[in-house]
């Protein structure tokens, strides 16, 4: 009794194609209306010399829904012999993008109505395309009004064809097409005697042949929402907690998070009012425990060592469609949302924008409101994410302007930041680490403190170094492990082998060695102060790996960034 | 063990995943609780997400006209399931006899002042509120209460026609106000947690949830539920819970989560509305003035 099938599907397309009109066929055909509505409705039509149709009816219910058991003012529920459906009525109205995108996010599958008439209209491709970049696969096209057309078989196909081309540009197949009359019932519940030559399924049979599974994605994806500890309860679980957007994870399975890629091992699948697990899967709210605390939070990605690795990088490109107010422009500040990953980013270049009424791509600085277009986006911070291709969920982001979501995308291609090399280096540096026989929770008791990188920068003269010294000192008389390492003292240690002076190379190989010897630092357990320029290239704070806060110094007031210290000590 | 999801555990695992984020994004959260049977599967999802915890305060507003079975279930379980448990009332309205009860105003009014002024006042901190203590297991008054910026609710979609356009997180103004013509987009879990200073947020875990779904659960979980809504053998029960001048029970003869179940699918109560023993809903506007005014 609780596996009875239940689907969502959203009918798009252009408004005045007909969505109402084939609902209302598929209410009455199914026989989901209370008795004697649509003879009510027909008889109202009739008084008021207006000719029926199905979107009266559709009106009448919402009036009146009793329960909203047949609709309501968004959604209407029936059921075929197979299972329940709820469709999504997303509006065909430009103006609603935002809440047909909503509707359509929240679908298994779709129809999309074409009026034979009209043909195909900018909403059309529009809604086509949107439907292919919020990832439904399974998308059956409704060619409605065949009755104004004299069900003739030429016209639809010509119709077919043109909506086929555009689909297979956007990288897109429809499980199906079919003539339809809504208004006459032609191919909806039934078959049609006007159509002797469509002999596919009809709307009803289509529906039932949507496969209801989730898709079965590799690669095992959790972005972390949190990490869970209720010790004031009596409860001394650490439990990462997130919702499984790909693969599956076992206990004992080694898993890695990144960007910080941190590493432990599965100690038990936790769940609350069930019996024991030994798996957590795709869709479910998961939550789990490692074997060796790690330090680590919301927004990394948890992933397992022996699956395909996500990309990490500040510069990515992608597919982007644009629901803002105000227009996306190039080298403008917004936030990006991905996974449970929130940081800054800016439109480094507007690559292309389509212009959906005719697909052609054009150039502009600019991408307005319900556009689609091909982005370059650089981050402030380390972002770990999948290419389309290979994880779709994983390849998904939102992009906030101004507190709203004004935007989704999804990540086609990663683009070198200048850092990959390091990155490897990194990689191959944690594979071979020999680790301490303390763990990392042992030295936190020990020393009564996490540690910690705290970059200090600001512009010359700003007083960085005295703010360091000032930091310093004041945290080890609170008895806390804190050492300044100044950047000058790295370049006349182990950087003698170099060249002092500073071009591009020579620089970055300096911060690489003040890193390393920061990350053994922290190792130590040591909370580590290091100064840096404003100047300085974004680039090289991602150097710094691990718990890491950085103070931007602009006046003197070294007791403010000292308490600021403490705030996140405490965290 | 098989990994295809049911309904149920998609509903379950979207919920939780809603209440998660919730928790991840509102410094200030708490959780309308009313004792229904939403409320309740709202507070058990949230025990689920956490694991066994609720680790932001429940709200109830108490009318002092409840049905004492409820207040008695919701101590019991505040206890028992280490609750951080707040409830707030109209004192001045109740001092000065301003009650449907007492003959002094209409139903709706009567709501209004019991019910949605209350609830503003308790959520801002402007009223007074109560807190459990649980070492003596009585109420506190609470000195200087902080306002909350995130309500979680319990509200479903199918409930009353203008919920079917709601967000699960859904921004209300200084005014209180919701804009349902211009909503935030939410699509791939993603959902609006940005807010400029000043608005607070409504947060709709259930919306997808429909009766049946809710009764579903409850037997799958054998959530524990307040007596009212069961035949006790007069072939009476309550099918939604309120205050006893304003609630009547219906017909049933449902004694069990099992046959409430039975009952709901063999479409027994199709041709009565869930809430039709709410008298308040009757008069004019009903629950959509509620709605508006902020009581859910």
């Amino acid at each position: 009794m609780f596996n009875e099938e239940n689907m969502s599907i959203v009918i798009v397309g252009h408004v005045d194609h007909g969505k109402s009109t084939v609902i209302g066929r598929l209410l009455h055909d199914t026989n989901s209306l209370p008795e004697g509505k649509l003879d009510q409705v027909k008889e109202t039509c009739k008084r008021n010399s207006k000719p029926f149709e199905y979107a009266f009816l559709l009106d009448a219910l919402k009036d009146e829904q009793a329960q909203g058991i047949t609709i309501d003012a968004a959604r209407v529920f029936f059921n075929s012999d197979k299972r329940k459906y709820i469709i999504m009525d997303a509006p065909g109205h430009i103006e609603f993008l935002k809440n047909m995108v909503t509707g359509a996010a929240r679908a298994e599958a779709a129809l999309l109505v074409i009026d034979a008439q009209e043909g195909v209209m900018e909403n059309s491709r529009r809604h086509g395309y949107l439907l292919s970049m919020l990832g439904i696969k399974q998308i059956v096209v409704i060619v409605n009004k065949m009755d104004l057309i004299d069900y003739d078989k030429e016209k639809y196909d010509i119709i077919v064809e043109e909506y086929e081309e555009f689909l297979s540009e956007i990288g897109v197949t429809a499980s199906k097409f079919i003539p339809v009359s809504g208004f006459y019932g032609d191919n909806v519940a039934s078959h049609s005697d006007n159509m002797s030559w469509y002999t596919d399924d009809n709307v009803l049979e289509a529906l039932d042949n949507f496969e209801n599974k989730s898709i079965e994605e590799s690669a095992f994806r959790m972005p972390v929402q949190d990490v869970y500890k209720f010790t004031a309860n009596g409860d001394d679980r650490r439990i990462v907690a997130g919702t499984i957007d790909s693969g599956q994870i076992s206990i004992k399975d080694e898993i890695i998070f990144y960007p910080s890629r941190k590493k432990s091992r599965v100690n038990s699948i936790e769940y609350f009012n069930g019996d024991v697990r030994q798996s957590a899967y795709i869709g479910q709210a998961a939550g789990f425990t490692l074997e060796e605390q790690i330090y680590i939070s919301r927004g990394e990605v948890a992933c397992n060592i022996k699956e395909l690795k996500p990309e990490i990088s500040t510069r990515f490109k992608a597919k982007i469609f644009w629901l803002g107010e105000d227009d996306l422009v190039e080298n403008y500040e917004y936030i990006i949302k991905i996974g449970t990953k929130k940081v800054t980013c800016k439109i480094e270049k507007i690559v292309s924008v389509l212009d959906a009424s005719n697909l052609n791509n054009k150039i502009a600085n600019r991408v307005k409101r319900h556009e689609v277009a091909d982005i370059i986006i650089k981050t402030d911070k380390e972002v770990a994410f999948d290419l389309s291709e290979n994880v779709s969920s994983t390849s998904r982001f939102v992009l906030i302007d101004n507190y709203e979501i004004s935007g989704g995308g999804i990540i086609i291609e990663s683009i070198d930041d200048g850092m990959s090399l390091l990155r490897k280096q990194r990689e191959e540096r944690d594979l071979n680490w020999y680790k301490s026989g303390v763990t990392s929770e042992e030295r936190e008791k020990l020393y009564g403190h996490k540690p910690l990188t705290i970059i200090i920068s600001g512009d010359k003269g700003s007083g960085r170094k005295s703010c360091a010294r000032f930091i310093e000192k004041k945290l080890c008389m609170e008895d806390k492990k804190a050492y300044y390492l100044p950047f000058n003292n790295v370049v006349h240690g182990v950087g003698t082998d170099i060249s002092k002076y500073k071009d591009e190379y020579t620089t970055k190989e300096h911060f690489r060695r003040l890193s390393e010897i920061t990350n053994i630092l922290n190792l130590a357990g040591v909370i580590v102060i290091v100064t840096i320029q404003s100047s300085v290239d974004d680039n090289y704070k991602y150097f710094f790996n691990g718990n890491t806060v950085e103070l931007q110094i602009d006046d003197k007031d070294y007791e403010y960034y000292y308490k600021r210290v403490l705030e996140i000590l405490d965290k | 063990m098989s990994n295809k999801m049911t309904h149920l555990d998609k509903l379950e695992a979207r919920s939780m995943h809603i209440i998660r984020e919730a928790y991840a994004n509102f410094k200030d959260l708490g959780m309308l609780w009313s004792i229904g049977k939403d409320s309740t599967v709202l507070v058990w999802l949230t025990r689920k997400a956490f694991f066994g915890h609720v680790p932001f305060p429940l709200v109830h507003v108490d009318t002092a006209f409840k049905i004492p079975e409820m207040i008695e279930y919701r101590n019991n379980y505040a206890k028992e399931w280490k609750i951080d448990m707040r409830y707030g009332q109209n004192e001045e309205a109740l001092a000065n006899k301003k009650t449907f009860s007492d003959g002094n105003c209409t139903r709706i009014e009567c709501c209004q002042i019991l019910k949605s002024e209350a609830l503003k006042a308790t959520l801002h901190g402007t009223g007074p509120r109560y807190r459990f203590n649980h070492e003596t297991n009585e109420y506190d008054l609470e000195q200087n209460p902080e306002p909350f910026t995130g309500v979680i609710v319990g509200v479903r979609s199918d409930e009353e026609g203008s919920r079917s356009k709601e967000r699960y997180f859904s921004p209300r103004d200084k005014a209180n106000d919701w804009d349902v013509g211009n909503q935030p987009p939410e699509f791939w879990n993603q959902y609006k947690t940005d807010f400029a200073p000043g608005t607070h947020v409504r947060i709709h875990p259930l919306l997808d949830w429909t009766e049946t779904d809710i009764w579903e659960y409850i037997q799958r979980e054998d959530i524990p539920m307040v007596s009212l809504y069961f035949n006790q053998g007069d072939g009476k029960r309550y099918r939604s819970l309120g205050c006893y001048p304003c609630t009547f029970p219906i017909e049933s003869s449902s004694k069990t989560v099992e046959e409430i179940v039975e009952e709901l699918k063999a479409g027994k109560l199709k041709t009565i509305a869930e809430r039709s023993g709410r008298a308040q809903d009757a008069e004019d506007g009903g629950l959509e003035t509620l709605r508006k005014d902020g009581y859910m």
